[in-house]
Parts: C-alpha cells; sequence; structure tokens
C-alpha cells in the first residue's frame, strides 16, 4: 500500500477487522460532543448579542458576530469533519486552503468593487454626465 | 530482447513472485473521501460567490421591507438548533456504524433525517409566510439574493434527506458493508458540511440583516 494510508491506518483503532474502512482516523464520542458543546456555545452567544442589544454600536455587534462565525467554522471542520494536516496526506487540507484563497478573493473584490460601483453611480454623478453630454457639441 | 528473454527466465524460475498486476488495488482507500472533498469545495464556492451576491446587494431594499422588518431570530434560532442537533446525531450513527451495530446506525440515521425534515419544514413555512407578505424573492435585489442564497442550502437539506432515506433502505438492505460504510462518510461529510455553511447564512444573513 502506498505511504498515505499507512500513516491514516496506523492507529490499530479498529474493533471491527476491517482495516480499509474510514480512512479518516475514527471518530470517538468526546470528539462529538467536544464539538457540539463548542458549537452550542458558539452559537448562543451571537444569538443572545443580537437579540439582547447587548451594544449599542452596530459595527461591535457585526464583528462579533463575524468573529465567533469563523470560530465555529474552525471548531465544525475541526471535530465536525476531522480535518487536520494527516487526512488524505495532506490533500484535503490542500484543496481546503486552496478554496479558502479562492473564496476570500471572491467575497472581499466582488464586496469591494461593486461598492465603489455603487459610489460612482450616485444619482448626482449621472446628472453631471446628462449635464456634460448637453454641453457636448 | 535480452530483457524480455531474462523476464521469460525469471517467470519460469519463480512463477510465483513475477506479477504483472497489481494485487491491491492502487488507488488508495479512502480516494472516494478526497475525490468528495474536493466536490464539497466546489460546492463551497459556489455558496462564495451567493454569499458575495447578498454582501452586495443584501441592503438594496427598492422601499421594501428590510431584514429588521422580515426575520423573526427565534424562529432561526430554532431552525439553527435543528440543524446543530442532525449533525451530532448523524455523528452518534457514525460512532454505531463504528461499532458494527446496524439497528442502531439506522437509529440515528433516522432521527437525523427527521430533525432535517424539520428545519426544511420551518424554512418552507418561513419562505411562504414571507411570500405570503408580499416580501418574495420578485420584491427587491435584497429578498432575490436572500431567497437564492437560503433556497440554495435549503436544496442542498433536501438532497441530502434523499440520499439519507437511500443509504438507510442500502443499509438496511445490505448491512454494513464496506461499500455502505464509505457512502455514510460521504454523506457524513455532506451533512456537516451544510451545517458550516448554515453558520454563515444565520451569522452573515439573519443576524447581521437585523441590524441597523
Amino acid at each position: 500500500m502506498s505511504t498515505h494510508t499507512d500513516t491514516t491506518h496506523g492507529h490499530g483503532h479498529d474493533d471491527h477487522g476491517h482495516d480499509h474502512d474510514s480512512g479518516h482516523s475514527p471518530s470517538t464520542m468526546k470528539g462529538y460532543m467536544t464539538g457540539f458543546v463548542l458549537a452550542v456555545i458558539l452559537t448562543a452567544i451571537p444569538f443572545w448579542v443580537v437579540m439582547g442589544h447587548v451594544f449599542t454600536s452596530s459595527a461591535t455587534t457585526a464583528s462579533v458576530v463575524l468573529g465567533l462565525a469563523a470560530v465555529q467554522i474552525v471548531v465544525h471542520m475541526i471535530y465536525f469533519l476531522h480535518m487536520n494536516a494527516r487526512s488524505e496526506g495532506g490533500w484535503n487540507m490542500l484543496a481546503l486552503i486552496f478554496t479558502l484563497v479562492l473564496v476570500v478573493i471572491t467575497l472581499t473584490g466582488s464586496i469591494w468593487v461593486m461598492y465603489h460601483l455603487n459610489d460612482n453611480m450616485m444619482p448626482g454623478m449621472m446628472h453631471d454626465d446628462a449635464a456634460a453630454m448637453k454641453n457636448m457639441p | 530482447m535480452s530483457d524480455t528473454h531474462a523476464i521469460a527466465a525469471n517467470a519460469a524460475a519463480n512463477p510465483e513472485k513475477l506479477q504483472f498486476w497489481m494485487t491491491e488495488d492502487h488507488h488508495p482507500e479512502n480516494g472516494t473521501l478526497l475525490g468528495f472533498w474536493l466536490y464539497l469545495m466546489s460546492d463551497c464556492l459556489i455558496f462564495a460567490t451567493l454569499f458575495a451576491v447578498y454582501g452586495v446587494l443584501g441592503r438594496s431594499y427598492a422601499g421594501g421591507p428590510s431584514g429588521a422588518d422580515l426575520f423573526e431570530l427565534p424562529l432561526v434560532a430554532v431552525n439553527t438548533a435543528m440543524l446543530l442537533l442532525s449533525s451530532i446525531t448523524y455523528g452518534f450513527a457514525v460512532l454505531e456504524m463504528q461499532r458494527n451495530r446496524k439497528s442502531q446506525t439506522l437509529l440515528w440515521l433516522a432521527i437525523t433525517g427527521l430533525f432535517g425534515a424539520a428545519f426544511l419544514g420551518i424554512e418552507l413555512w418561513e419562505f411562504s409566510h414571507l411570500i405570503h407578505e408580499g416580501a418574495g424573492p420578485g420584491r427587491s435585489a435584497f429578498l432575490s439574493s436572500f431567497f437564492t442564497l437560503v433556497g440554495t442550502h435549503g436544496l442542498h437539506v433536501t438532497f441530502g434527506i434523499i440520499w439519507l432515506i437511500t443509504l438507510m433502505v442500502q443499509v438496511g438492505k445490505k448491512g454494513l458493508i464496506h461499500e455502505n460504510r464509505r457512502r455514510l462518510m460521504c454523506l457524513s461529510m455532506f451533512w456537516h458540511f451544510l451545517d458550516v455553511v448554515w453558520v454563515g447564512v444565520f451569522s452573515f444573513v439573519y443576524l447581521m440583516g437585523v441590524l441597523k
């Protein structure tokens, strides 16, 4: 067998005789419960922050909500999707990092460009354009 | 020429050792899971573009209702709880699968399916409620992007439930054979991935949508 299967099967975990099952390191009750408790906490806090109007500034609330969402996504990745640098010989992590780069470019790029377009398309400016057109020979 | 002679001679000498085929599958066993992971990453890009669309258009109300007028956060909280509970019950199903207990696996899968169906039911009720209020996808750019993003997620959950039922029938008929274990692990990744996307939806769309 190739090298990466050796690394993932090196735990001697399986008590059911199938060595080639999941390819992932075995899921454990402890792992799932840790992930679940963390996810519940990380879900409850943003709902409480927004519904209880904890912060007066909505910018603070928004950054707390987004920050906790990012943390919760990492928690889900580690405890539910069993992400680590070793799974599938590192290819899982490589694909994830590549996707994250694309996601960041897509999100920040779209929002950045479109907000600038919105600013440049203000009604006042359109009016100026129309006036300039009239004055043109 | 001399090489082939040598090989032939070798083969004649010890026919046991010389093999021109692989006795084991060349692919690593987890090749399917890696491929499925790549599919999930491409799905992630679909959701990223839909999030970007919502990020751009999410405040273009066209004089219509805003998120603060429409979203009912207690309902969203219940919906989030449904999806999170379905994630942990799928985890229990995987644990039972690892212990080779077929009926318990099927039981946890059924519970997962029920939580998923509850999630879908609440979401469909919310959609019909919005459309009934005149806040359908045609009302404003905000609502178009909202229905597209949340609807795409709901569609994924729908197909996840169909897949879940299919696998329950398969496991019921054939038991926890190797192929079914692999399929259950793929669905596990799909299901948890949908929960990850939902974290983005309830944070970015619902919670930030009600802020002024």
